[in-house]
Protein backbone atom coordinates (compact mmCIF):
# COMPACT_ATOMS: atom_id res chain seq x y z
CA UNK A 1 0.00 0.00 0.00
CA UNK A 2 2.00 2.96 -1.35
CA UNK A 3 -0.78 5.98 -1.00
CA UNK A 4 -2.09 6.72 2.44
CA UNK A 5 -4.71 4.86 4.32
CA UNK A 6 -8.08 6.86 4.22
CA UNK A 7 -9.45 6.32 7.36
CA UNK A 8 -12.92 7.37 8.95
CA UNK A 9 -14.22 7.49 12.33
CA UNK A 10 -17.17 8.26 14.14
CA UNK A 11 -18.96 7.77 18.02
CA UNK A 12 -22.79 5.73 17.90
CA UNK A 13 -23.48 5.09 21.44
CA UNK A 14 -20.29 6.06 22.97
CA UNK A 15 -18.25 8.83 25.08
CA UNK A 16 -15.96 9.42 22.65
CA UNK A 17 -13.04 8.51 25.15
CA UNK A 18 -11.79 5.70 22.38
CA UNK A 19 -11.62 8.63 20.17
CA UNK A 20 -9.49 10.47 23.05
CA UNK A 21 -6.80 6.69 23.47
CA UNK A 22 -7.15 7.06 19.90
CA UNK A 23 -5.44 10.61 20.38
CA UNK A 24 -3.15 9.32 23.38
CA UNK A 25 -0.79 7.67 20.59
CA UNK A 26 0.68 11.39 21.19
CA UNK A 27 3.68 12.25 19.11
CA UNK A 28 3.20 8.89 16.95
CA UNK A 29 0.35 11.61 15.34
CA UNK A 30 2.54 12.52 13.22
CA UNK A 31 4.17 9.34 11.91
CA UNK A 32 0.36 8.46 11.65
CA UNK A 33 -0.43 11.80 9.85
CA UNK A 34 2.41 10.51 7.27
CA UNK A 35 0.42 7.32 6.39
CA UNK A 36 -3.14 8.39 7.20
CA UNK A 37 -5.31 10.43 5.75
CA UNK A 38 -8.46 11.07 7.58
CA UNK A 39 -12.05 11.37 6.35
CA UNK A 40 -15.30 11.60 7.91
CA UNK A 41 -14.18 12.17 11.62
CA UNK A 42 -14.51 14.21 14.33
CA UNK A 43 -11.12 15.48 14.13
CA UNK A 44 -12.14 16.87 10.65
CA UNK A 45 -15.68 17.62 10.94
CA UNK A 46 -16.25 15.60 7.74
CA UNK A 47 -20.06 14.96 7.65
CA UNK A 48 -20.44 11.50 5.26
CA UNK A 49 -17.95 8.95 4.72
CA UNK A 50 -16.58 8.06 1.07
CA UNK A 51 -14.29 5.52 0.31
CA UNK A 52 -12.28 4.61 3.05
CA UNK A 53 -9.96 1.84 3.88
CA UNK A 54 -10.69 1.62 7.25
CA UNK A 55 -13.86 2.47 9.31
CA UNK A 56 -13.45 2.92 13.04
CA UNK A 57 -16.42 3.18 15.02
CA UNK A 58 -16.81 3.28 18.70
CA UNK A 59 -20.04 2.67 20.32
CA UNK A 60 -23.06 0.83 19.61
CA UNK A 61 -26.27 1.07 18.48
CA UNK A 62 -29.01 3.27 20.62
CA UNK A 63 -31.04 5.03 17.56
CA UNK A 64 -31.78 5.07 13.84
CA UNK A 65 -29.22 7.59 13.34
CA UNK A 66 -26.50 5.25 14.07
CA UNK A 67 -28.06 2.53 12.12
CA UNK A 68 -28.10 4.88 9.22
CA UNK A 69 -24.18 5.83 9.95
CA UNK A 70 -23.21 2.45 10.57
CA UNK A 71 -24.42 1.20 7.32
CA UNK A 72 -23.31 3.58 5.67
CA UNK A 73 -19.57 3.31 7.00
CA UNK A 74 -20.33 -0.38 6.21
CA UNK A 75 -20.95 0.40 2.39
CA UNK A 76 -18.06 2.76 2.28
CA UNK A 77 -15.04 1.43 4.17
CA UNK A 78 -13.20 -2.07 3.26
CA UNK A 79 -12.30 -2.67 7.00
CA UNK A 80 -14.64 -1.99 9.32
CA UNK A 81 -13.63 -2.19 12.91
CA UNK A 82 -15.44 -2.18 16.27
CA UNK A 83 -13.40 -0.32 18.81
CA UNK A 84 -14.00 -0.22 22.55
CA UNK A 85 -16.67 -2.16 24.70
CA UNK A 86 -19.73 -0.34 23.53
CA UNK A 87 -19.27 -0.95 20.08
CA UNK A 88 -18.19 -4.70 20.91
CA UNK A 89 -21.01 -5.27 23.99
CA UNK A 90 -23.59 -2.64 23.98
CA UNK A 91 -21.51 -1.48 27.39
CA UNK A 92 -22.42 1.33 29.80
CA UNK A 93 -25.66 2.24 27.47
CA UNK A 94 -26.68 -1.61 27.26
CA UNK A 95 -27.84 -0.94 30.67
CA UNK A 96 -31.07 0.35 29.61
CA UNK A 97 -31.84 -3.23 27.97
CA UNK A 98 -32.96 -4.52 31.61
CA UNK A 99 -35.48 -1.77 31.21
CA UNK A 100 -38.75 -1.29 28.66
CA UNK A 101 -38.09 1.74 26.65
CA UNK A 102 -40.68 3.14 27.69
CA UNK A 103 -40.03 3.47 31.24
CA UNK A 104 -36.96 4.75 30.58
CA UNK A 105 -37.91 7.62 28.72
CA UNK A 106 -40.83 8.48 31.42
CA UNK A 107 -38.40 8.19 34.19
CA UNK A 108 -36.10 11.01 32.17
CA UNK A 109 -38.68 13.27 30.61
CA UNK A 110 -41.86 12.63 32.96
CA UNK A 111 -41.10 11.28 36.23
CA UNK A 112 -37.52 13.05 36.74
CA UNK A 113 -36.31 14.87 39.08
CA UNK A 114 -36.45 18.89 38.39
CA UNK A 115 -38.52 18.46 34.82
CA UNK A 116 -40.35 21.33 33.73
CA UNK A 117 -43.15 20.67 31.50
CA UNK A 118 -42.57 17.14 31.40
CA UNK A 119 -43.14 15.56 27.78
CA UNK A 120 -41.85 13.15 25.94
CA UNK A 121 -39.69 14.45 22.70
CA UNK A 122 -41.18 13.58 19.41
CA UNK A 123 -39.76 15.85 17.08
CA UNK A 124 -39.23 14.66 13.59
CA UNK A 125 -35.89 16.05 13.91
CA UNK A 126 -34.79 13.21 16.52
CA UNK A 127 -33.68 9.99 15.95
CA UNK A 128 -36.35 7.29 16.88
CA UNK A 129 -34.41 5.26 19.68
CA UNK A 130 -34.14 1.24 19.20
CA UNK A 131 -36.19 -0.67 21.72
CA UNK A 132 -32.67 -1.96 22.90
CA UNK A 133 -28.85 -1.18 22.81
CA UNK A 134 -27.11 -3.24 20.41
CA UNK A 135 -23.86 -4.00 20.07
CA UNK A 136 -22.40 -3.30 16.36
CA UNK A 137 -21.83 -6.63 15.01
CA UNK A 138 -25.19 -7.37 15.17
CA UNK A 139 -26.19 -4.68 12.63
CA UNK A 140 -23.46 -5.43 9.69
CA UNK A 141 -20.49 -7.51 9.28
CA UNK A 142 -17.34 -6.51 11.32
CA UNK A 143 -13.55 -6.96 10.04
CA UNK A 144 -11.57 -6.67 13.54
CA UNK A 145 -12.63 -5.59 16.95
CA UNK A 146 -10.41 -3.43 19.44
CA UNK A 147 -11.49 -4.39 23.18
CA UNK A 148 -11.40 -2.39 25.93
CA UNK A 149 -12.65 0.74 27.57
CA UNK A 150 -11.07 2.47 25.98
CA UNK A 151 -8.44 0.19 23.74
CA UNK A 152 -4.76 1.38 24.30
CA UNK A 153 -3.74 4.00 22.26
CA UNK A 154 -0.79 0.90 20.78
CA UNK A 155 -3.74 -0.94 20.02
CA UNK A 156 -4.75 1.53 17.64
CA UNK A 157 -1.39 1.86 16.03
CA UNK A 158 -1.19 -1.93 15.67
CA UNK A 159 -4.47 -1.61 13.75
CA UNK A 160 -3.53 0.83 11.48
CA UNK A 161 0.54 -0.33 11.13
CA UNK A 162 -0.65 -4.23 10.25
CA UNK A 163 -3.42 -2.94 7.39
CA UNK A 164 -0.30 -0.71 6.29
CA UNK A 165 1.91 -3.64 6.09
CA UNK A 166 -0.45 -5.94 4.69
CA UNK A 167 -0.69 -8.00 7.13
CA UNK A 168 -3.44 -9.47 9.90
CA UNK A 169 -3.40 -7.28 13.44
CA UNK A 170 -1.74 -8.86 16.19
CA UNK A 171 -3.36 -7.95 19.73
CA UNK A 172 -0.93 -8.63 22.30
CA UNK A 173 -1.29 -9.95 25.84
CA UNK A 174 -1.80 -6.02 26.93
CA UNK A 175 -3.42 -5.13 24.42
CA UNK A 176 -6.87 -7.33 24.10
CA UNK A 177 -8.01 -5.72 27.43
CA UNK A 178 -11.38 -5.71 28.05
CA UNK A 179 -11.81 -2.88 30.53
CA UNK B 1 16.09 -56.71 44.38
CA UNK B 2 12.54 -55.48 43.60
CA UNK B 3 11.22 -54.48 40.17
CA UNK B 4 11.98 -51.59 38.83
CA UNK B 5 7.70 -50.01 38.16
CA UNK B 6 8.20 -47.51 35.48
CA UNK B 7 5.87 -44.76 36.07
CA UNK B 8 2.27 -44.84 34.53
CA UNK B 9 2.15 -42.32 32.01
CA UNK B 10 -0.10 -40.71 29.18
CA UNK B 11 0.85 -38.46 26.66
CA UNK B 12 -0.87 -34.74 26.38
CA UNK B 13 0.24 -33.26 23.25
CA UNK B 14 3.37 -35.55 22.48
CA UNK B 15 4.70 -34.96 26.29
CA UNK B 16 4.84 -37.38 28.55
CA UNK B 17 3.49 -36.86 31.35
CA UNK B 18 2.99 -39.46 34.55
CA UNK B 19 -0.38 -39.62 36.79
CA UNK B 20 -1.46 -42.21 39.54
CA UNK B 21 -4.28 -44.33 39.89
CA UNK B 22 -7.65 -42.46 40.06
CA UNK B 23 -6.29 -39.15 38.26
CA UNK B 24 -8.40 -37.73 35.88
CA UNK B 25 -6.88 -36.44 32.88
CA UNK B 26 -7.08 -32.46 34.54
CA UNK B 27 -5.36 -33.77 37.12
CA UNK B 28 -2.55 -35.67 35.96
CA UNK B 29 -1.92 -32.45 33.74
CA UNK B 30 -2.39 -30.19 36.53
CA UNK B 31 0.64 -32.38 38.25
CA UNK B 32 2.76 -31.85 35.67
CA UNK B 33 2.28 -27.90 35.02
CA UNK B 34 0.50 -28.59 31.96
CA UNK B 35 -2.46 -25.67 31.78
CA UNK B 36 -5.58 -27.24 30.27
CA UNK B 37 -8.43 -24.62 30.17
CA UNK B 38 -11.23 -24.64 32.69
CA UNK B 39 -13.83 -22.50 34.03
CA UNK B 40 -15.93 -25.37 36.37
CA UNK B 41 -13.02 -27.38 37.64
CA UNK B 42 -11.30 -26.81 41.01
CA UNK B 43 -8.65 -28.84 42.36
CA UNK B 44 -9.96 -30.40 45.42
CA UNK B 45 -13.41 -30.57 44.60
CA UNK B 46 -15.41 -33.29 43.06
CA UNK B 47 -15.29 -32.87 39.20
CA UNK B 48 -18.71 -31.24 37.71
CA UNK B 49 -18.04 -31.67 33.31
CA UNK B 50 -20.40 -29.10 32.61
CA UNK B 51 -18.77 -25.78 31.08
CA UNK B 52 -16.56 -28.69 28.74
CA UNK B 53 -13.75 -25.78 28.41
CA UNK B 54 -10.90 -28.74 29.54
CA UNK B 55 -12.47 -30.32 26.43
CA UNK B 56 -9.55 -32.64 24.81
CA UNK B 57 -9.05 -35.01 22.63
CA UNK B 58 -8.31 -38.69 24.22
CA UNK B 59 -7.09 -40.86 21.66
CA UNK B 60 -9.43 -39.64 19.18
CA UNK B 61 -12.28 -39.31 20.87
CA UNK B 62 -13.88 -35.88 22.63
CA UNK B 63 -13.98 -35.59 26.45
CA UNK B 64 -13.79 -33.47 29.43
CA UNK B 65 -10.60 -33.64 30.74
CA UNK B 66 -11.96 -33.29 34.58
CA UNK B 67 -14.02 -36.08 34.47
CA UNK B 68 -12.04 -38.59 32.18
CA UNK B 69 -9.83 -40.86 34.22
CA UNK B 70 -5.98 -40.96 32.69
CA UNK B 71 -5.08 -44.50 31.76
CA UNK B 72 -1.78 -45.82 30.33
CA UNK B 73 -1.13 -44.81 26.98
CA UNK B 74 -3.66 -42.32 26.30
CA UNK B 75 -2.95 -40.27 23.59
CA UNK B 76 -4.04 -36.51 24.49
CA UNK B 77 -4.26 -33.26 22.19
CA UNK B 78 -4.95 -29.97 24.38
CA UNK B 79 -3.15 -27.07 22.74
CA UNK B 80 -4.45 -27.46 18.99
CA UNK B 81 -5.56 -24.78 17.32
CA UNK B 82 -8.89 -26.42 16.77
CA UNK B 83 -9.54 -27.07 20.92
CA UNK B 84 -8.68 -23.77 21.54
CA UNK B 85 -10.66 -22.55 18.42
CA UNK B 86 -13.77 -24.40 19.65
CA UNK B 87 -13.09 -23.16 23.51
CA UNK B 88 -12.77 -19.51 22.74
CA UNK B 89 -16.52 -20.49 21.08
CA UNK B 90 -17.66 -21.73 24.30
CA UNK B 91 -16.50 -18.91 26.00
CA UNK B 92 -17.75 -15.83 23.71
CA UNK B 93 -21.15 -17.99 24.36
CA UNK B 94 -21.01 -17.45 28.19
CA UNK B 95 -20.21 -13.52 27.55
CA UNK B 96 -23.34 -13.54 25.09
CA UNK B 97 -25.65 -15.27 27.19
CA UNK B 98 -24.61 -13.19 30.50
CA UNK B 99 -24.83 -9.87 31.15
CA UNK B 100 -20.83 -9.27 31.73
CA UNK B 101 -19.72 -5.49 31.76
CA UNK B 102 -15.96 -5.91 32.62
CA UNK B 103 -15.38 -2.00 32.35
CA UNK B 104 -16.78 -1.43 36.03
CA UNK B 105 -17.06 -5.00 37.12
CA UNK B 106 -15.07 -5.17 40.44
CA UNK B 107 -14.15 -8.70 39.85
CA UNK B 108 -12.24 -7.20 36.48
CA UNK B 109 -8.68 -8.20 36.41
CA UNK B 110 -8.88 -11.01 38.45
CA UNK B 111 -11.60 -12.56 36.88
CA UNK B 112 -11.10 -16.11 35.43
CA UNK B 113 -13.90 -15.94 32.91
CA UNK B 114 -12.47 -12.66 31.66
CA UNK B 115 -8.69 -14.28 31.98
CA UNK B 116 -9.29 -17.23 30.14
CA UNK B 117 -10.93 -14.95 27.34
CA UNK B 118 -7.90 -13.19 27.26
CA UNK B 119 -5.81 -16.39 27.25
CA UNK B 120 -7.98 -17.84 23.87
CA UNK B 121 -7.05 -14.44 22.21
CA UNK B 122 -11.14 -13.74 22.02
CA UNK B 123 -11.35 -10.17 21.22
CA UNK B 124 -15.54 -10.01 20.99
CA UNK B 125 -18.58 -12.61 21.68
CA UNK B 126 -19.13 -12.71 18.00
CA UNK B 127 -22.69 -14.20 19.07
CA UNK B 128 -25.88 -11.83 19.89
CA UNK B 129 -26.06 -10.47 23.16
CA UNK B 130 -29.15 -12.06 24.86
CA UNK B 131 -29.34 -9.16 27.76
CA UNK B 132 -30.88 -11.64 30.22
CA UNK B 133 -32.83 -10.43 32.50
CA UNK B 134 -31.48 -11.60 35.84
CA UNK B 135 -32.00 -10.02 39.64
CA UNK B 136 -29.38 -8.99 41.69
CA UNK B 137 -28.92 -10.01 45.67
CA UNK B 138 -27.86 -7.19 47.64
CA UNK B 139 -29.29 -7.70 50.86
CA UNK B 140 -26.41 -9.10 52.61
CA UNK B 141 -23.96 -5.83 54.19
CA UNK B 142 -21.19 -8.39 53.61
CA UNK B 143 -21.69 -10.30 50.53
CA UNK B 144 -22.89 -9.59 46.96
CA UNK B 145 -24.91 -12.11 44.55
CA UNK B 146 -24.92 -10.89 41.22
CA UNK B 147 -26.65 -12.83 38.95
CA UNK B 148 -25.79 -11.36 35.87
CA UNK B 149 -21.77 -12.83 36.50
CA UNK B 150 -22.80 -16.01 37.38
CA UNK B 151 -21.76 -19.24 34.75
CA UNK B 152 -23.38 -21.66 36.42
CA UNK B 153 -20.56 -23.94 37.56
CA UNK B 154 -21.57 -24.59 40.66
CA UNK B 155 -18.48 -24.22 42.15
CA UNK B 156 -20.11 -22.09 45.24
CA UNK B 157 -22.77 -24.91 45.18
CA UNK B 158 -19.73 -27.65 45.75
CA UNK B 159 -18.05 -25.49 48.15
CA UNK B 160 -20.86 -24.50 50.14
CA UNK B 161 -21.72 -27.99 50.79
CA UNK B 162 -18.32 -29.81 50.72
CA UNK B 163 -16.17 -26.66 52.36
CA UNK B 164 -18.21 -24.47 54.49
CA UNK B 165 -20.86 -27.52 55.06
CA UNK B 166 -23.73 -25.02 54.68
CA UNK B 167 -25.56 -25.38 51.85
CA UNK B 168 -26.23 -22.17 50.79
CA UNK B 169 -26.30 -22.80 47.15
CA UNK B 170 -28.26 -24.77 44.74
CA UNK B 171 -29.22 -23.98 40.70
CA UNK B 172 -32.67 -23.93 40.14
CA UNK B 173 -34.82 -23.94 36.64
CA UNK B 174 -34.26 -25.38 33.16
CA UNK B 175 -32.20 -24.07 30.08
CA UNK B 176 -31.42 -20.19 30.15
CA UNK B 177 -34.23 -19.65 33.09
CA UNK B 178 -31.65 -21.71 35.00
CA UNK B 179 -30.36 -19.57 38.33
CA UNK B 180 -28.99 -19.47 41.65
CA UNK B 181 -30.47 -20.12 44.27
CA UNK B 182 -30.36 -19.22 48.36
CA UNK B 183 -31.46 -21.77 50.45
CA UNK B 184 -32.87 -19.21 52.91
CA UNK B 185 -36.82 -19.01 53.97
CA UNK B 186 -36.98 -15.63 52.00
CA UNK B 187 -34.73 -16.81 49.21
CA UNK B 188 -32.08 -13.82 50.32
CA UNK B 189 -28.79 -13.90 51.31
CA UNK B 190 -29.23 -12.09 54.58
CA UNK B 191 -30.95 -14.66 56.07
CA UNK B 192 -29.02 -17.48 55.12
CA UNK B 193 -25.94 -18.80 56.78
CA UNK B 194 -23.22 -17.16 54.03
CA UNK B 195 -20.38 -15.43 55.72
CA UNK B 196 -17.83 -13.10 54.60
CA UNK B 197 -14.90 -15.68 54.34
CA UNK B 198 -17.01 -18.59 53.00
CA UNK B 199 -15.08 -20.43 50.42
CA UNK B 200 -18.42 -20.81 48.69
CA UNK B 201 -17.68 -17.09 47.81
CA UNK B 202 -13.68 -17.06 47.60
CA UNK B 203 -14.18 -20.10 44.48
CA UNK B 204 -16.30 -18.08 42.01
CA UNK B 205 -14.84 -17.62 38.92
CA UNK B 206 -16.53 -14.55 37.82
CA UNK B 207 -17.29 -11.48 39.88
CA UNK B 208 -21.01 -13.71 41.03
CA UNK B 209 -20.38 -13.86 44.67
CA UNK B 210 -18.34 -11.12 46.34
CA UNK B 211 -16.96 -10.04 49.47
CA UNK B 212 -18.76 -6.73 49.77
CA UNK B 213 -15.70 -5.30 51.69
CA UNK B 214 -12.86 -3.93 49.44
CA UNK B 215 -14.22 -3.54 45.87
CA UNK B 216 -11.70 -2.01 43.85
CA UNK B 217 -8.93 -2.20 46.08
CA UNK B 218 -6.16 -3.30 43.92
CA UNK B 219 -4.97 -0.73 41.33
CA UNK B 220 -5.50 -1.90 37.41
CA UNK B 221 -2.00 -2.87 36.10
CA UNK B 222 -1.26 -4.68 39.59
CA UNK B 223 -4.12 -7.62 39.65
CA UNK B 224 -3.86 -10.96 39.06
CA UNK B 225 -4.40 -11.73 35.27
CA UNK B 226 -3.24 -7.74 34.25
CA UNK B 227 0.21 -8.90 32.92
CA UNK B 228 0.41 -12.54 33.08
CA UNK B 229 -1.84 -14.75 30.84
CA UNK B 230 -3.98 -17.64 33.33
CA UNK B 231 -1.72 -20.21 31.24
CA UNK B 232 1.11 -18.93 32.85
CA UNK B 233 0.21 -18.93 36.13
CA UNK B 234 -3.02 -21.53 36.95
CA UNK B 235 -1.55 -24.92 37.09
CA UNK B 236 -4.00 -25.76 39.69
CA UNK B 237 -1.15 -26.82 41.87
CA UNK B 238 -2.08 -23.47 44.16
CA UNK B 239 -6.14 -24.42 43.85
CA UNK B 240 -6.97 -20.99 44.08
CA UNK B 241 -9.46 -18.93 42.53
CA UNK B 242 -9.15 -15.96 44.00
CA UNK B 243 -7.45 -12.87 43.54
CA UNK B 244 -3.62 -12.46 44.53
CA UNK B 245 -3.58 -9.51 46.79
Amino acid sequence: MTQKIRLATCSLAGCFGCHMSFLDIDEALISVADIVEFDRSPITDIKHVTNCDIGLIEGGICNSDNIEVLKEFREQCKILVAVGACAITGGVPALRNHFELKECLEEVYLKGKGVVNPQIPSDEELPLLTEKVYPIHEVVKIDYSLPGCPPPADAFMELITAIKQNREPKLEYALRHFD
Amino acid sequence: MPQKISPRKIKIDQQDIPFSEGQSIMEAAEQAGVYIPHLCHKAGYKAHGSCRLCTVKASGRWVSACTEPAEVGLQVENNSSELQSQRRAIVQLLFAEGNHHCPFCEKSGNCQLQAVAYSLDMHDAHFAHQFPHRTLDASHPEVLLDRDRCIQCELCVRASKEHDKKNVFALSGRGPHTQLIVNSESGKLKDSEIEKDDEAIKVCPTGALMNRSKPFSVPIGQRQFDNIPIDQQSTGKSGNNEAQP
